[in-house]
């Protein structure tokens, strides 16, 4: 689309997802504040905020769950602003709840098997795709067992396997550590930095361990407003933050 | 691969079981099979939308009574040949489901079930408001001599019980190919987890009036089969009862299983064939039933058995 303007192959030309002005209300409540926010394409981005701070909602706004009061989301060149949830999704977005939602009476193959089958290529085999995708959270030796029957931390895994099975350009994350444990959570690091080999990561997250280790950049939401964008390093030294956020 | 061989044997094994037991059954369950069969079909169609996407409709009699005077008005009135009649009962279904679908859509879960009861009940006044056309509760016979396919007499015993199994094994392979299809996964999904379905890609609203334009046209062919093989259309069959059946049917059986619905069709009609037999409280009897099984057996019979011993059963 800027091809005609564009002087020099920037490295992120277009961002990925972008918002304008992008505001909701519940009731009296102001949830998420004229915000204006550029997700360039392969980075991966953490949204962090005090409790209240209008994170869900906002990435409720990006995927299409919550739609806006005013403004506009968007995304690969598209306005996607009035598009329903599932048209966004099947556009490349993927998105992975807060409290887990998997299909628990179904088995770990249908799980993944409905995150792949839609974006199936011909001549793609469907047990391949999904068997890969379980081995990548390294829950391929279960395929039959239900879903609910594993644990809490695995069942975190296998939700993140289905969004990664999607193939996605944004995957987009709520609070994915929650309730891992610490060898987890190192294996969830390697796997986040690997999808972004090959997509865009938003992930919303408490754990300032995994935040300034895996975001490129860092998104920090107070009062439903963007309060400070930087890297790691400026977020970590910036006072207003710190004030905010950190408690320091 | 005994995953994909198991179930295909067993269905095939059903059908030609059933297909013999035209040749063995004595006179009275020989009559007696052709109409449950018959009516599975109405039962797996209700347990296409009630088993597989989870939308608890009360009002399939509908569905039904559309396929049922599809068939039986054009025949009536108009002189229609039986083959494009039982089309058009099928189209009928259908086209009704579609309607209702669009509408009662609009709603979910217990508005889902009243609307779609208040759709049936006007469905059954309308039949009986023109009674002209309909002749009402007494309903009109189809003439013997038009229930005729092929040139083979739907009256007689032989081809009536053949015509009902082959509408039955249609309809059960035609059901098996949409469950154990990516569309029948997605079905089972938004009945499991709506949200996650939706945030999965899948366009739930569509998916849902798909699962009931199949349903309507099973039940439309169902009712349409009905009228051709025992000659007599009535506003009874419209009415509220024949809402609550398929769904006993389904329940007894088990919700979400291919042959879940014959089953539950043939133990419901025997049961109270049976318990006839030794009382005139039959309905007490069947009803004593019914209790326990719900007790004892809430996901049905083939449910409970899947769950037990069998969890490759589709």
């Amino acid at each position: 689309m800027a091809a005609m303007t564009a002087p020099a192959a920037a490295p992120s030309a277009e961002p990925l997802l972008s918002t304008k002005g992008v505001t909701r209300w519940f009731g009296g409540l102001c949830a998420v504040d004229h915000v204006d926010f550029t997700l360039p394409a392969g980075e991966i981005r953490a949204l962090i905020g005090p409790n209240g701070a209008g994170k869900s909602t906002f990435v409720g706004l990006l995927a299409g769950r919550i739609l806006p009061t005013e403004g506009r989301v968007t995304f690969a060149g598209e306005d996607v602003t009035r598009l329903p949830a599932h048209a966004r999704m099947a556009r490349g977005m993927a998105y992975t709840f807060q409290i887990t939602s998997i299909f628990a009476n179904l088995a770990l193959f249908d799980n993944v098997a409905l995150a792949v089958q839609r974006r199936l290529a011909p001549g793609q085999s469907l047990a391949t795709e999904v068997e890969a995708a379980l081995a990548r959270v390294g829950l391929d030796d279960r395929l039959d067992q239900p879903a609910g029957d594993l644990s809490y931390g695995h069942q975190r895994l296998l939700e993140i396997a289905m969004g990664l099975a999607q193939n996605p350009r944004l995957l987009i994350l709520d609070e994915p550590t929650q309730g891992l444990s610490d060898g987890e959570i190192e294996g969830f690091k390697v796997l986040v930095r690997e999808v972004a080999k090959d997509a865009t990561v938003l992930l919303i997250e408490h754990n300032m361990d995994v935040v300034m280790s895996l975001a490129d950049r860092i998104t920090v939401l107070d009062m439903g407003a963007v309060l400070a964008e930087g890297t790691p390093a400026e977020i970590h030294a910036d006072p207003a933050v710190q004030r905010a956020y950190l408690g320091g | 691969m005994t995953g994909l061989m198991k179930p295909g044997a067993l269905h095939v094994g059903v059908a030609l079981l059933l297909l013999a037991a035209n040749f063995l059954l004595p006179e009275y369950h020989h009559g007696a099979m052709a109409r449950v069969l018959t009516l599975a079909v109405f039962a797996m169609g209700y347990n296409v939308m009630f088993g597989y996407a989870g939308l608890l409709s009360l009002g399939h009699a509908l569905f039904f009574a559309a396929g049922l005077y599809g068939m039986g008005l054009p025949m009536q009135h108009l002189g229609l040949a039986a083959e494009p009649a039982f089309l058009l009962g099928i189209f009928s279904g259908a086209l009704v489901a579609a309607v209702v679908g669009a509408l009662a859509l609009r709603t979910a879960g217990v508005a889902f079930m009243i609307v779609t009861l208040m759709f049936a009940q006007a469905g059954y006044l309308t039949i009986l408001y023109f009674l002209e056309y309909t002749r009402g509760d007494e309903g009109f016979v189809i003439a013997r001599e038009a229930r005729t396919v092929f040139g083979l007499d739907l009256a007689a015993p032989e081809v009536r019980y053949l015509a009902a199994w082959l509408l039955f094994t249609v309809a059960m392979f035609v059901v098996l190919a949409l469950v154990r299809s990516p569309a029948g996964r997605v079905l089972v999904a938004i009945r499991e987890n709506e949200e996650r379905a939706r945030m999965l890609g899948y366009d739930v609203a569509r998916y849902k009036l798909g699962a009931i334009v199949v349903s309507g046209a099973l039940c439309g062919a169902a009712g349409a089969a009905y009228g051709l093989l025992f000659g007599y259309v009535g506003a009874t069959f419209a009415s509220v009862q024949y809402s609550i059946l398929p769904l006993l049917w389904v329940l007894l059986g088990g919700a979400g299983t291919v042959l879940g619905p014959l089953l539950g069709a043939t133990f419901m009609f025997y049961l109270i064939d049976l318990s006839s037999g030794i009382t005139d409280a039959y309905m007490l009897i069947a009803g004593a039933a019914l209790v326990a099984l719900t007790l004892f057996a809430p996901a049905g019979l083939l449910g409970e058995l899947r769950r037990r011993a069998c969890p490759w059963l589709p």
